[in-house]
């Protein structure tokens, strides 16, 4: 460990830099800082820059919240984020067909969508304790199938609410919902703070604040502190009386019940429901936000969240305008592939110890 | 004992086959195709999908898994197709002449493949996976930007109307199944793309003297236990490296076989989903994780895509809705590939405890 | 041996040292060609430090190299890796098997050199491109095992074998190298039955009349003797005998193992009397423990009540054993009674309740979170088994991280057990091997056990650190009347430190002495029942 640090001395203030924030990250603010210079410069409209931003930030930040419960028990990055949206996507449909509107909607897609991600996180708890070791691929593989085999169920299933179902057809639920009439906006038209152009969505954000200080709080209390240890060193954790696939369990469970409120809160932001392969491609985004935050394979802290969060949503927003009004070409998208998944495979290739 | 324990092992190893053909015999029947129909598209995707999936195997000869990597290969293919297809040259010599192109661009991109996952030993599976999800936005930077404003691109017909990038569907018309119908045979109406299925052949046989070459088996030392193969002095991750590598090459070559029977390139999607079709076909074709032969590769082609086939027509037969067969099938893919993960993982594991089982035995015994 | 022809091995003044803690003290060794050398010492007598300088080992160099010279055949040499070892014509059997689990006895036997067949492509994609030469293959592994003597299936697949013969397989893979001359057999017949051993024994015989030279390691000292042609006595990093088998015995040789040059050892006074008054506080009956390598088969003894039992014995007798199986971290059987009342095996919480603490050997592997703080570490099993550093809101349905408490236990034992650290908030991995010892057994303090287990408390700690940790012991042990068993290999400090010793041979308790005893006898008992 010694030697370590004196390399870290003989380095320099950059290389350490480097060191700590490791390199991908550094670039990744650099790149957003300068996107954000030169925003004003080649003409875009900054505030609703800002305001972009900040609306991303609150509708994908308890997604990204929920890597952290499984991070913390040694489960690695939840790449089976899919099962926890499907358990909302659920709550979501069943609230609007059971015709509740407005608000009260919002609260039931929750209500309802709990015991689903309950079970389904049950389920997926108990297969990961089965699996130690094998975790991320087969989280993958888990959110693949059960997002694939829920697009039988979109179809299959009774709906018959008309917002809902295909128009000719009479059945089966569209591939996107509106939800306008429904919970669209619920939360970040409370207490919404508007100057010009420049919006906070107040109410979406203290919604994040409290999930998150609820998160830090659990991490401060006993279990929490077990879990913190499983994932630091499950020997340890058992030699001192841990029941480990118990903690395990437990923080696949509020995983998959933070990422079926995550989903809600995305919608109600965005103001759609999207069924069918959208759940697809969610976990990537949140999985290198929160890497792009500081977090590793196996440590993560809610700073990670928020600053990884930020950093992510600031790129994808802010890219596509500034490129388009300097080159007229827009890569964004090729750009957020490239950095999201540079990322991913970074903290893949480092070396963690006690991460097994 | 040990018989019965024998047969209680093959069938488990052989599950998802089983399943598979109940699966099939289940939905043929119901979907009503006519059997001729049913043999000409089973021949014409063997013809179509083996090479690709053949590639496969090396790298799980390696023991670095499921080669989620192979796109890669897939991605060097069409990037000399759409070359090829911008010179102009045509027909059999416009395929050998993308699959040179291809060979470099896949040895570099194995190279690079193989290199990180060495970087990340333990999560090969993962970390090949999202090097995939990561290539592909390479290759649409290049494809989508560079192609026409730094790489030549001469014909309007595969260039975007805003002057560089290419189309979403480069037709290649002019290589259209021109290798499956070189030796034109058919046999009671069913089309036999002979010189695929030669190429095919020859690759098999190529597999099997590989394995028996010095770096056959050096891989093999090297996927079973990779510290006693580097304590007798094998070069472990040159060997790692070397077995991603020809994947990628061999997928870069079975890209092009693979497109020239489809007659157009989807330049977007046409690699994403492939490396995914492959390894479930082969899973379904009763490999594992760890272990797959060249029967594996056959069998899983002809029963994935019969199940291919016929779902979407059973299934709107009997939902009535033609998308349910189309998820059905998807669904079966991933399904496939998870449960493969799991039984993969949880015999590791199994071997791990067996271990402990039997002394616990010996001393219970003792007493 | 006639004088004109060089030695096959001259080893010439050996020296070596770890981080300025010298293991190996000028170490003289020659060996002939045909020779039997037999090599025995006590764990940590530096044998296994010896062979690696012989064999080039990596870690050899990268802990600073050697002082002394290796000659060989008359010419010094000075192998930068095991593989030049290999090309000047030693070879070594490891105790762990290395070896492919899929091949077949040929194919490991010709592991990475296997004859090949030049093929059509060799020009082109280089050696690796030809094909084996699987008859070629056949004809040198039946050669290599003929010469061995003893008689394995060509074909059969490794992970099918008896251990026996993938022992064998190993030393056929070594005598298979035509440069062979000159063999080390590190421990060979732990593994063997009876009847194996013998033949291998026969076939050390065999090698010998061929030429090639054999340095041998053993616990068995029956083994050595009737087949070694010197026998070569290690203790302490030196060499303290080397006598032609023929001249010694048993006795001697286990005399010359565990004695001490200078009687340091002060055992404490033992009290028979004070003995007889105490009762029995701990009764272990009948325990298996199937824990790798260090495998426990029906022990049974007892503990009395605020004594200090040390258990000795060999490494990979099953020493270690014993507190794990009973602590619950590797699957155990028997009865373990605790004050009348039977204690669940396989189950570390229902130990911690009993208040049981173990401070494991494994300290990175267990003992220690690495990468959380000091305060963590010693304050984590108390707040999660005994409900302590903790405060509760809303009844007891939130349970709070108590810093504050966390912060002053954690002083309280820095300061104590004088842990060097910058503060109680630095991780745990940044600390020297020895204050991370102390964070171990602060660990277990907090929890105010009424029995602890300790295992090899002074492993891999130097020498202040030792006296500090061993004094720590004594102390929580006097004051606080905590019963404690040590596990260490070094029969020294447990002389030092208990108040009996028992030790542990073959994975049984071969007797159990109060700490008074002589060296010899501790010693005779190790060695009693080896496997």
């Amino acid at each position: 460990m010694g030697e370590k640090t004196d390399i870290k001395k003989e380095k320099g203030w950059f290389g350490r830099l480097v060191e700590d924030f490791g390199l991908p990250r550094l670039i990744i603010t650099l790149f957003l800082i300068l996107l954000l210079i030169l925003a004003p410069i080649v003409g875009a409209d900054f505030p609703s820059q800002i305001t972009n931003i900040i609306a991303r930030f609150s509708w994908n930040g308890i997604l990204v919240l929920a890597m952290v419960p499984m991070v913390h028990s040694g489960c690695g990055l939840n790449f089976g984020l899919p099962l926890g949206i499907i358990s909302g996507l659920l709550g979501a449909t069943i609230s609007i067909e059971l015709g509740f509107t407005g608000a009260l909607s919002f609260l039931m897609a929750i209500l309802i969508a709990t015991p689903f991600a309950l079970i389904f996180g049950c389920g997926y708890g108990w297969l990961l304790n089965k699996i130690k070791g094998g975790e991320m691929m087969i989280a993958t593989y888990v959110g693949f199938s059960s997002v694939s085999f829920m697009c039988m169920m979109w179809l299959v299933l009774p709906y018959k609410s008309p917002n809902m179902v295909w128009g000719l057809a009479g059945k089966g639920l569209r591939t996107t919902i509106s939800l306008e009439g429904y919970y669209s906006q619920t939360l970040a038209k409370f207490l919404q703070i508007r100057i010009g152009n420049f919006v906070i969505p107040t109410g979406s954000l203290l919604f994040f604040a409290l999930l998150a200080f609820l998160m830090w709080a659990f991490l401060h209390t006993k279990t929490g502190t077990a879990m913190t240890a499983v994932g630091s060193n499950p020997t340890f954790a058992r030699a001192a009386g841990i029941n480990i696939d118990r903690i395990r369990l437990l923080s696949v469970v509020m995983s998959t019940w933070l990422a079926a409120i995550g989903i809600l809160v995305y919608e109600q932001g965005f103001g759609f429901v999207q069924l069918y392969m959208a759940p697809f491609y969610m976990a990537l985004p949140a999985v290198s936000a929160i890497l792009i935050g500081g977090a590793s394979v196996n440590k993560a802290s809610i700073t990670n969240v928020i600053i990884g969060t930020i950093l992510f949503q600031g790129i994808v927003t802010m890219t596509p305008t500034v490129m388009n009004n300097m080159i007229h070409m827009d890569m964004s998208e090729v750009i957020r592939i490239i950095a999201s998944n540079g990322m991913i495979l970074y903290a893949l290739t480092r070396k963690t110890e006690g991460a097994k | 004992m040990n018989k019965k324990t024998n047969i209680v092992g093959l069938l488990q190893r052989s599950s998802v086959p089983i399943m598979f053909v109940i699966i099939c015999a289940l939905c043929i029947p119901i979907a009503g195709l006519s059997p001729s129909y049913l043999i000409n598209e089973i021949v014409t995707r063997m013809g179509r999908n083996s090479f690709l999936i053949l590639s496969l195997l090396v790298p799980i000869m390696a023991g670095m898994g499921l080669n989620f990597g192979m796109t890669l290969g897939a991605m060097a293919g069409e990037i000399g197709l759409i070359l090829v297809s911008d010179w102009q040259i045509v027909g059999i010599p416009g395929m050998v002449l993308a699959m040179i192109i291809s060979v470099p661009n896949s040895v570099l991109l194995g190279f690079f493949c193989g290199k990180i996952l060495n970087m990340a030993k333990g999560r090969e599976m993962i970390t090949s996976y999202i090097i995939s999800y990561f290539m592909n936005g390479v290759y649409q930077l290049v494809v989508l930007y560079l192609m026409g404003s730094i790489i030549p691109i001469a014909h309007t017909s595969i260039k975007l109307p805003r002057g560089y990038g290419i189309r979403n569907t480069v037709s290649l018309l002019s290589m259209r199944q021109k290798l499956d119908n070189l030796i034109p045979l058919t046999i009671r109406g069913v089309k036999i793309p002979v010189m695929t299925f030669i190429i095919i052949a020859l690759l098999c046989l190529v597999i099997i003297w590989f394995r028996r070459t010095k770096l056959g088996q050096d891989m093999r030392a090297v996927g079973q236990d990779l510290e006693v193969a580097r304590d007798a002095g094998i070069n472990v991750e040159r060997t790692r490296i070397l077995s991603v590598i020809i994947s990628t090459v061999l997928a870069g070559i079975g890209m092009v076989i693979y497109l020239q029977n489809m007659g157009n390139i989807a330049t977007y999607s046409s690699h994403s989903q492939i490396g995914m079709f492959c390894i479930a076909a082969l899973l379904v074709g009763g490999a594992s994780v760890d272990k797959a032969s060249i029967g594996n590769v056959f069998l899983g082609v002809v029963l994935f895509h019969l199940m291919f086939i016929v779902a979407p027509r059973a299934g709107a037969y009997i939902t009535g809705d033609s998308m349910i067969g189309e998820y059905f099938r998807v669904f079966v893919s991933y399904a496939v590939i998870t449960v493969a993960l799991i039984m993969y993982e949880t015999n590791k594991r199994r071997a791990k405890s067996l271990a402990g089982a039997q002394l616990a035995a010996e001393q219970e015994a003792q007493k | 041996m006639s004088n004109d022809k060089p030695r096959l091995l001259e080893m010439k003044n050996i020296q070596k040292d770890f981080f300025g803690n010298q293991v190996l003290t000028d170490i003289n060794l020659s060996v002939d060609e045909g020779e039997v050398v037999g090599l025995v010492g006590e764990n940590g007598a530096g044998k296994s430090t010896l062979m690696r300088i012989l064999f080039g080992a990596d870690m050899i160099r990268e802990t600073g190299g050697y002082g002394g010279d290796v000659v060989l055949e008359g010419k010094t040499v000075r192998f930068s890796s095991p593989f030049d070892a290999i090309a000047a014509g030693i070879g070594m059997v490891h105790q762990e098997f290395s070896l492919i689990p899929g091949f077949t006895t040929t194919e490991n036997i010709l592991l990475n050199r296997e004859p090949t067949k030049k093929s059509v492509v060799h020009d082109i994609f280089g050696p690796r491109m030809n094909t084996l030469n699987r008859s070629e293959m056949d004809e040198r592994a039946a050669n290599a095992i003929e010469m061995m003597g003893v008689s394995v299936d060509r074909k059969m697949y490794i992970n099918e074998m008896p251990v026996g013969h993938k022992q064998f397989t190993e030393i056929a893979r070594e005598l298979s190298k035509d440069q062979l001359k000159l063999l080390i057999l590190d421990e060979p017949t732990a593994v063997l039955t009876e009847k194996e051993a013998e033949a291998l024994l026969a076939s050390i015989r065999g090698m010998s009349e061929r030429g090639i030279a054999v340095i041998f390691i053993t616990h068995r000292l029956q083994e050595i003797l009737s087949v070694c042609d010197k026998v070569v006595v290690m203790r302490d990093g030196r060499v303290v005998s080397e006598k032609a088998a023929k001249d010694t015995n048993v006795a001697e040789i286990t005399r010359q193992m565990v004695g001490r040059s200078v009687e340091t050892s002060s055992a404490a006074p033992h009290d028979e009397e004070a003995e007889k008054e105490r009762k029995t506080i701990l009764k272990v009956d009948r325990l298996w423990v199937d824990m790798p390598g260090e495998i426990v088969r029906d022990v049974s003894f007892e503990v009395k009540e605020g004594e200090i039992l040390g258990i000795g014995g060999l490494a990979g007798q099953g020493k270690l054993g014993i507190p794990n199986g009973i602590m619950g971290l590797y699957q155990a059987g028997g009865t373990v009674t605790f004050e009348g009342k039977q204690i669940p095996l396989n189950s570390p919480r229902q130990c911690l309740d009993s208040s049981f603490a173990f401070v494991s050997e494994d300290r990175r592997g267990v003992g220690l979170l690495l990468e959380e703080s000091l305060e963590w570490n010693i304050a984590f099993p108390a707040m999660q088994i005994q409900n302590r550093f903790l405060r509760n809101y809303l009844g007891g349905l939130i349970k709070w991280r108590d810093e504050k408490a966390i912060k002053e236990i954690t002083d309280k034992y820095i300061d104590e057990l004088a842990i060097k650290c910058t503060s109680s908030k630095q991780k745990a991995k940044e600390l020297s091997g020895g204050n991370q010892q102390k964070v171990c057994l602060a660990k277990a303090f907090a929890l105010n056990p009424r029995l602890l287990f300790v295992s090899e408390p002074t492993r891999g700690i130097d020498v202040g650190a030792k006296a500090l940790v061993l004094e720590a012991l004594k102390k929580f042990n006097r004051e606080s009347g905590v019963t404690i068993v040590v596990v260490s290999s070094e029969l020294e400090e447990l002389r030092q430190s208990c108040d009996r010793i028992a030790i542990v041979s073959g994975g049984r308790i071969a007797g159990i002495l109060p700490a008074s005893a002589s060296v010899e006898d501790l010693g005779t008992l190790m060695l009693s029942q080896v496997i």
